[in-house]
């Protein structure tokens, strides 16, 4: 739905480079990046605050690359959220319904349904400057989706918040997606917010998209060495829960919590421990592996392990492995304990 | 807690502007209402009444042509950087720095007979030296507009001309009316430029001069006070006013 072509821009510090990449409509896309990046700017271009140097954005195959922001039909939440403070809640949610002319029943039966959806009716009557931070996110949401808007653009929405406001409006997002079934387009640094928001991804770095798949694709093979550092995790592995048990192609794996459905988790590759013999414990999980690469990282050595057709990244020291004779094509045991798991 | 001396220092010394400033209005006000006799005939004198319209009327034109060409002028240098733009910006502080009769003989010396001895004339001297004060407080007030506003007003679909209207003017205005207050008191306080450029229609600071130097201190009084109290009921009203809705 949204296409963006070799675009290239320079305002102030920030720079974009070749940026091409498609967000497809109903999707949830995340461009990941650290502060810096130019992702701000990236949404910017795509909102038609600014024309880019270079290179084509197009929506449903037209070309919307100099079209003023008003003619886009899309929506832009920035990190702030910019709520009109000279205005109620209400008349800000209204104000893209105003300025349309639509008849001011429609604004009243709109805003009013937007609102009970997001949970901020009580908040109608209330100015701006009077509403906390998770407050002030919902009614900016609010604003922006009341339109229903091709396309959806949100700069770092839950940067501002705490961590359990945070969590919760991850969580809520996850249910307007499903009830209002709109595409958007969600740059953040967190690591967090791609993994449990995003159906695709792509890693921003220094103005360039490195890289652009599906979020276990992503994760589990990073392009670089570059986009593996800043991601850090690196053991992303989806399956269906049941409870406390993760089915993940045909491999089960105790989780720390209970959770149903489909979900994502991430095992830290210095949370598994390599062994010759099964360790006899209890409350871990074991998996025979067959050793697929051996990296040499300076003072960390790097297992790309296969266990029943997942591919687990782990660490060990040099020391170890020459204790352990690990070679390619080597079966060994890999374990860990639920408690290393994160479930998003 | 420790007394703050330093701040109770500073106070004691400030306190001797506010003193001066305050100390000839009450003097002016308390002599003239001695004389009551004198006040009530000088606001029966149509002279006086006349020339006090024509003070209201040419400093509120001043006002409203300073706001009609100064917001756009203020939200262009808050929001644009040009060339030549610190050269705009000097340009408008320069009626600061120019002695006001000088302004005057400019005025005419450009203008000559089609501004001499008329309301244009009154206005145009007025506007030259007050419509920096509504410039600037345009420029500061859209300055403390965050763009973003506006950038998401125009992705909710509104034109430039519509964002300007429905979010960064109504979050100005504050300030810019402050700026329009601060005109109009300067521009019903000028007498230098109009003196040169009109000195009929008789407005009343000139009236002020006239009587002072034909008839002397006694006889300039009263129109003084009735001027003095006049401004500063309207400039307080107003100030009240804008005080309130930034409030609001």
């Amino acid at each position: 739905m949204l296409r963006v072509e070799n675009v290239n821009k320079d305002w102030k510090e920030f720079k974009l480079r070749e940026i091409s990449f498609e967000v497809n409509k109903g999707e949830y896309f995340i461009i990941l990046g650290p502060s810096g990046a130019g992702k701000t700017l990236l949404l910017e271009v795509i909102a038609g605050i600014f024309i880019p140097d270079s290179g084509r954005i197009f929506m449903n195959d037209e070309d919307i690359t100099f079209l003023p922001p008003e003619k886009r039909d899309l929506a832009y939440i920035p990190q702030n959220y910019a709520l009109f403070p000279h205005m109620r809640v209400y008349d800000n949610i209204a104000y893209g319904l105003k300025v349309r002319k639509t008849p001011k029943s429609e604004v009243e039966k709109k805003v009013k349904e937007i609102a009970e959806i997001l949970g901020i009716s009580h908040l109608l009557h209330r100015k701006p400057k009077t509403l906390s931070g998770g407050e002030a996110q919902r009614v900016a949401i609010a604003r922006a989706l009341v339109l229903e808007p091709k396309l959806l653009l949100l700069d770092e929405p839950f940067a501002n918040l705490d961590v359990q406001t945070k969590a919760k409006l991850i969580q809520e997002m996850k249910r307007w997606r499903r009830e209002l079934n709109f595409t958007a387009l969600h740059v953040t640094h967190s690591f967090e917010e791609a993994v449990s928001l995003g159906d695709r991804v792509g890693v921003m770095l220094n103005g360039r998209l490195i890289q652009t798949g599906e979020v276990r694709e992503v994760f589990g093979k990073p392009k670089n060495e570059e986009v593996a550092r800043f991601l850090g995790f690196e053991n992303i592995i989806e399956g269906i829960a049941e409870g406390r048990i993760l089915k993940a192609n045909g491999i089960l794996i105790e989780l720390p919590i209970e959770v149903k459905g489909k979900v994502r988790i991430g095992i830290r590759p210095e949370e598994i421990i390599i062994s010759n013999e099964p360790i006899k414990t209890s409350a871990r999980n074991e998996f025979k592996a067959k050793v697929l690469a051996i990296e040499d990282l300076g003072s960390l050595i790097r297992l790309t392990l296969d266990i029943g057709g997942i591919e687990l990244k782990a660490f060990i020291t040099r020391s170890s492995l020459i204790e352990m004779a690990i070679k390619e094509g080597k079966e060994v045991y890999a374990s860990f304990k639920a408690t290393a798991i994160h479930v998003f | 807690m420790k007394r703050d001396y330093v701040t109770a220092f500073f106070a004691l010394i400030g306190t001797f502007l506010v003193l001066y400033i305050l100390l000839p209005l009450v003097v002016i006000i308390s002599k003239q209402l001695l004389d009551w006799e004198m006040l009530m005939k000088t606001l029966h004198d149509e002279l006086v009444l006349d020339s006090l319209k024509n003070s209201l009327l040419t400093s509120t034109a001043t006002m409203i042509i300073s706001l009609f060409f100064g917001v756009p002028l203020g939200y262009v240098l808050a929001r644009k950087d040009f060339r030549g733009k610190s050269f705009v910006q000097a340009v408008v502080d320069v009626p600061i720095v120019i002695p006001h009769s000088v302004v005057g003989i400019m005025l005419l010396v450009t203008f000559s007979n089609r501004i001499l001895d008329s309301y244009l004339g009154i206005i145009m001297a007025m506007l030259f030296v007050s419509a920096p004060f509504t410039i600037n407080a345009a420029r500061d007030g859209f300055l403390a507009v965050d763009e973003k506003l506006e950038h998401v007003a125009r992705t909710l679909g509104a034109s430039k001309l519509k964002a300007f209207f429905t979010v960064s003017l109504p979050l100005a205005l504050p300030s810019i009316f402050s700026g329009a207050i601060m005109t109009w008191a300067r521009a019903i306080s000028e007498v230098g430029a109009i003196l040169i450029v009109a000195y009929y229609p008789k407005t009343a600071q000139v009236l002020v001069m006239e009587y002072f130097n034909n008839y002397g201190l006694r006889a300039s009084r009263p129109i003084s006070v009735i001027l003095v109290l006049l401004s500063l009921t309207i400039f307080i009203v107003l100030r009240w006013l804008v005080g309130r809705s930034r409030n609001a």
